[in-house]
């Protein structure tokens, strides 16, 4: 049974790392209607930032702030650059870009900074909670995604940018005729996950240590709970992200064949999604001729 | 008058033969690649992709035969070192590989990483007579001269390592529960079967639980938590550094204190311990062969002193804290001791020749105790490790050099 | 050489120099191919491997375009399926000496059920949700194949022997599997190409383009949509029985997840609902990251990254798709008015 605790409880604190991320993938893909595959290598690279500014001598949160701001003008400037040219070309073209962004995020990382692990600190205190079930490290992961996540639901749902952001993502043209400027919404949108991603990296570096490495697992487990709890739900990517992370840690426990956890938890997830297609809380796409 | 033609002929043409050989005999005997100027190796390393942090073995490397380049090279000659990418997949080092082999005449591989892509490029070596040298993997199946008479290693093989962590237990913790967690690859199991092995039959009895893990993987926690539901009193952590420190912080965190042997693979003081947290590891024993360059008993050092200077100068600052640059040093250093050995006679077959003759070869980052001996039936250059405690602060280094069949 | 391309048919069929436009694309395409056969020759061993290479790659592409580029439906798994050919095959030599060439057919029916297990709840999805199915199958191979140890080799994988040519011939061995893979490169081409331009063909790009009238009209849109899955895991596992035998190696790391992404990287460079896009294609996915490891020692992947965003801002319908765009510019400038423009736009639902 403290086995059980246990292992939910560690799945909890690492689907947190995995929701943080996937906050990030559900922004773009309300904003723009794509799965950036970057969006890990991205958060990486805020996260080195962070790292280089800490190193210079900055407090954590002056760092954290700056970064902040750098990673939200750097994803815009990325969509206005990068993305803006294909933008009207089929899907499988901005696909290529986003992986071809990918690799050069991690090969840049890798020739800055090294491949040699490093340290990032922690604005949490590392001490055991509950008899040592979790960190207060860990608590205060899942803390940070829970106040983005209502800072993206309210964004959304209450103001303006965010009604307006979710027109032009859904249709542009009719957008556009209603005066809204579908470019810059575009570019707001990618600034936004960018600075969602730095936030999620910044809070799992110490957990996860840092290195141009460090996001490619999250990625795939991210991408994951973000589709299990629907694409276009916030709330979704993180119930999403927590039950990738508890489902994993069981399974890999309680199997027999715990080598096996990582094809295992994928195949149970999919199945969940054959019975619920567009994800636990994600709407259906009905399409009229 | 044919027959005087005949004659002719035949004498001139044993005379070029002859002359042509006394020529060669008195300028060396060069396999491909090699000329009076100029010495060329091969050479794969993962530049990109997920094991992109070894690639800094291969830099070192090339920037230690700079250095000797520009020493005045080896034997008169300069080495032109050619390393490629195949990130870490084995059809592309088989790829990379014929290229050096066919295209660039290359006179042997070195230091090649990684067990899968050696094992790609193991029979194609082999049957075209090319030394395959000192590849970058613990793997035993390097040392098969009978087989494989162009393939030898170098590194300490990982299962030395479980066999000499398997008698530590077996004189000192006899009514062990072992658990082990491993990297799911060629690496992390030859370290699970090497405790197998080192146990004998009272493998299965000690060893209760096994969790592995992916280099996908975020974090190792719940493996660790899965072990220590097993109730074992002795845990084995075969992980590289990322997940080594992952696996120490947890062990801590959850209030689990079992006789804990670390890999030397993941045993660094700044890349593991340190981000662990070092109090978390105080107790921990490992193995290595290798000076830690974080660790600051060797600060002090001037062999380590060297290292550091190599490194500013090379432009390989950043990578100072990282003991596969010590390692890469010392590889290339073995590299230049075999071919200086080799003289003027720079053929394939001699290079192997002297790979197979090292005697008690000291290299200035390797632990005190610890050469390099070959023989033609031992491939296996290094066959010693050296246990240490970790104190909180540096590994102490406590007992014999020990190798694994026990002295 | 045919593609997805018609041609529109004047009334008065131009004629040159006594043949028309079709028997001169046979002469050009038998030329081409005379020409390709005996480029081996003509250069190095390590060349022609290379070259093998790249053809291996054109299939496994090809098997791509079909599902992701006429079908509509993306994978980020074929990775996956290559392993799976190329493992089938190498049991097959290493456990049971099967001979090279009697492997093809298994591995390709092995694959074909694969995918027709795999297209079956993939009907459920689409998008992303499709895109994270394949990315499971992608992710998996690698584990299952070390689990399953006993059959596979687990992780030290499987050391296969040298294919030898046949005797008689007095070629090498490079040589001879040069000519078998383009062999059967050429078959693959033509078979697609049949079942692209006929009914099929035009089945999947309905249901790609406007699934609901596809429906509506009588299509069955699963039956198609499972076979489309199923001859492009059929191909795509064909060509890594190819790989198994060319490389004489097979290990879980050969087939990461990156490969997979290059297979859809090199199908959109191509073209990808084009059939000479898959060549292009296979060109990009084996010399390209050597160029980019020329270019530069320290961050190969950044120049690899950076040939993919040029090359998608330049062709965003890829190398062959931009071709074909320009010829039915010019063809149907030359075509009576009235002619539509068949626009493959590769688009994904």
């Amino acid at each position: 049974m403290h086995q059980l605790l246990q292992q939910i409880f560690s799945g909890l604190a690492a689907g947190a790392v995995y929701a943080s991320l996937a906050l990030a993938l559900v922004m773009i893909y309300r904003a723009t209607d794509l799965v950036n595959f970057a969006q890990g290598e991205m958060a990486m690279f805020s996260t080195y930032i962070a790292w280089t500014l800490v190193n210079a001598g900055l407090p954590f949160w002056a760092a954290f702030v700056l970064t902040l701001v750098a990673s939200f003008l750097g994803g815009m400037t990325i969509e206005r650059i990068i993305i803006r040219p294909v933008e009207n070309a089929p899907v499988l073209v901005t696909v290529v870009v986003t992986i071809g962004l990918l690799l050069i995020f991690n090969a840049l990382a890798g020739w800055i900074f090294t491949y040699t692990l490093q340290e990032f600190p922690s604005p949490f205190p590392d001490r055991p909670l509950f008899g040592a079930l979790m960190t207060t490290r860990d608590l205060g992961v899942i803390g940070v995604t829970l106040v983005m996540l209502l800072l993206l639901f309210a964004f959304f749902r209450f103001t303006a940018t965010g009604l307006a952001m979710r027109a032009a993502a859904q249709n542009p043209e009719s957008a556009r005729l209603c005066g809204i400027p579908v470019g810059r919404m575009l570019a707001i949108g990618w600034g936004l996950a960018a600075a969602i991603g730095a936030t999620a990296g910044i809070m799992v570096a110490p957990v996860l240590f840092l290195d141009p490495n460090m996001m490619g697992g999250v990625l795939l487990y991210a991408f994951t709970g973000a589709l299990l709890g629907g694409i276009t739900s916030p709330v979704g990517a993180v119930v999403g992200g927590l039950i990738v992370g508890v489902t994993e840690n069981l399974v890999g426990t309680y199997l027999i064949a715990s080598q096996l956890k990582l094809t295992v938890a994928l195949a149970l997830i999919i199945l969940v999604l054959v019975f619920r297609p567009n994800g636990l809380f994600g709407t259906a796409i009905v399409r009229r001729v | 008058m044919k027959v005087q033609h005949a004659v002719t002929a035949g004498l001139s043409a044993a005379g070029l033969i002859l002359a042509s050989s006394l020529i060669a005999f008195a300028a060396g005997q060069y396999g491909p690649g090699v000329s009076d100027t100029e010495i060329k190796l091969g050479n794969t390393m993962p530049y990109s992709g997920p094991a992109s942090s070894y690639g800094v073995i291969g830099k070192v490397d090339a920037a230690y035969f700079a250095m000797i380049n520009e020493q005045g090279g080896i034997n008169g000659r300069k080495i032109t070192f050619i390393s490629r990418d195949d990130s870490y997949s084995p059809p592309k080092t088989v790829e990379q590989v014929r290229q050096l082999v066919e295209q660039d005449q290359v006179l042997l591989i070195f230091n090649s990483l990684g067990t899968p892509p050696n094992m790609a490029i193991h029979g194609y070596l082999n049957d075209n007579k090319v030394p395959q040298l000192f590849p970058a993997t613990g793997a035993d199946q390097w040392n098969d001269p009978k087989h494989f008479p162009w393939t030898m290693m170098w590194l300490p093989s990982y299962s030395i390592e479980s066999h000499i962590y398997a008698r530590y237990i077996l004189k000192n913790l006899p009514n062990a529960k072992i658990a082990v967690l491993y990297q799911n690859d060629d690496y992390g199991k030859d370290y699970l079967n090497g405790l197998r092995d080192g146990l004998g039959d009272k493998a299965s009895k000690m060893i209760v639980a096994t969790q592995s893990y992916e280099t996908t993987d975020p974090t190792v926690d719940s493996q660790i938590v899965a072990l220590q539901s097993s109730g074992a009193d002795v845990l084995l952590t075969a992980a590289i550094p990322k997940f080594a420190a992952q696996a120490v912080r947890k062990v801590y965190d959850i209030g689990w204190k079992p006789t804990h042997f670390l890999n030397s693979v993941g045993n660094a003081v700044g890349t593991v311990m340190k981000p662990a947290g070092l109090e978390k590891g105080v107790g921990i024993i490992s193995a290595a062969f290798a000076k830690d360059p974080t660790d600051p008993q060797w600060q002090d050092t001037p062999e380590y002193k060297e290292w550091l200077a190599f490194m500013n100068k090379a432009g390989l600052s950043a990578n100072t804290t990282d003991v596969q640059a010590v390692i890469g040093y010392s590889f290339a250093q073995t590299m230049v001791a075999v071919l200086k050995a080799c003289g003027d006679n720079l053929t394939r077959e001699n290079v192997m020749k002297q790979a197979a003759s090292l005697h008690d070869v000291k290299l200035p980052m390797l632990l005190p105790g610890i050469t390099l001996s070959t023989s033609a039936d031992n491939f296996d250059p290094i066959k010693q490790m050296q246990l240490q405690k970790f104190d909180g602060t540096t590994w102490r280094l406590f007992g014999d050099v020990l190798s694994a069949s026990g002295s | 050489m045919s593609e997805g391309l018609a041609v529109p048919q004047d009334a008065a069929a131009a004629r040159y120099g006594g043949l028309d436009a079709g028997a001169w694309r046979w002469i050009a395409a038998l030329a081409l191919i005379a020409l390709t056969a005996a480029l081996p020759f003509a250069i190095s061993n390590y060349h022609a491997f290379e070259l093998t290479l790249v053809m291996i790659y054109a299939i496994a592409v090809l098997g791509l375009n079909i599902l992701t580029g006429y079908n509509g439906q993306i994978s980020l798994g074929h990775g996956g399926f290559f392993a799976a050919g190329a493992y089938t095959a190498a049991i097959l030599m290493h456990r049971y000496g099967v001979p090279y060439w009697a492997t093809l057919a298994p591995a390709g029916l092995v694959c074909f059920a694969l995918g027709v297990l795999f297209g079956l709840p993939a009907l459920r999805f689409e998008g992303p949700y499709l895109a994270l199915v394949t990315l499971a199958m992608a992710v998996a191979t690698p584990q299952l194949l070390k689990y399953f140890d006993s059959w596979t080799g687990g992780q030290q994988g499987i050391n296969l022997v040298k294919i030898q040519p046949p005797p008689g011939l007095g070629i090498d061995r490079d040589r001879w599997l040069y000519l078998v893979v383009l062999v059967v490169l050429l078959l693959a081409m033509r078979v697609a190409a049949n079942m692209l331009n006929g009914r099929t063909g035009r089945a999947f790009v309905a249901i790609r383009d406007q699934p609901i009238a596809a429906a509506a009209m009588g299509i069955d849109v699963a039956r198609y949509k499972t076979l489309a899955f199923g001859t492009s895991t059929a191909l795509t596992g064909i060509a890594g029985a190819l790989s198994a035998m060319v490389i004489s190696f097979v290990a879980p790391e050969s087939f990461s997840l990156f490969l997979s992404l290059s297979f859809l990287v090199g199908s959109a460079v191509g073209g990808i609902a084009t059939i000479s896009g898959a060549i292009v294609g296979g060109l990009f996915i084996e010399f390209v990251p050597n160029l980019a490891n020329d270019i530069s020692d320290a961050a190969p992947w950044a120049i690899y990254g950076l040939a993919m965003l040029l090359l998608m801002y330049a062709m965003p319908r890829g190398v062959a798709g931009s071709v074909g765009l320009l010829l039915r510019r010019f063809q149907s400038r030359r075509a009576a008015p009235g002619e539509g423009d068949q626009d493959h736009k590769g688009r994904m639902p």
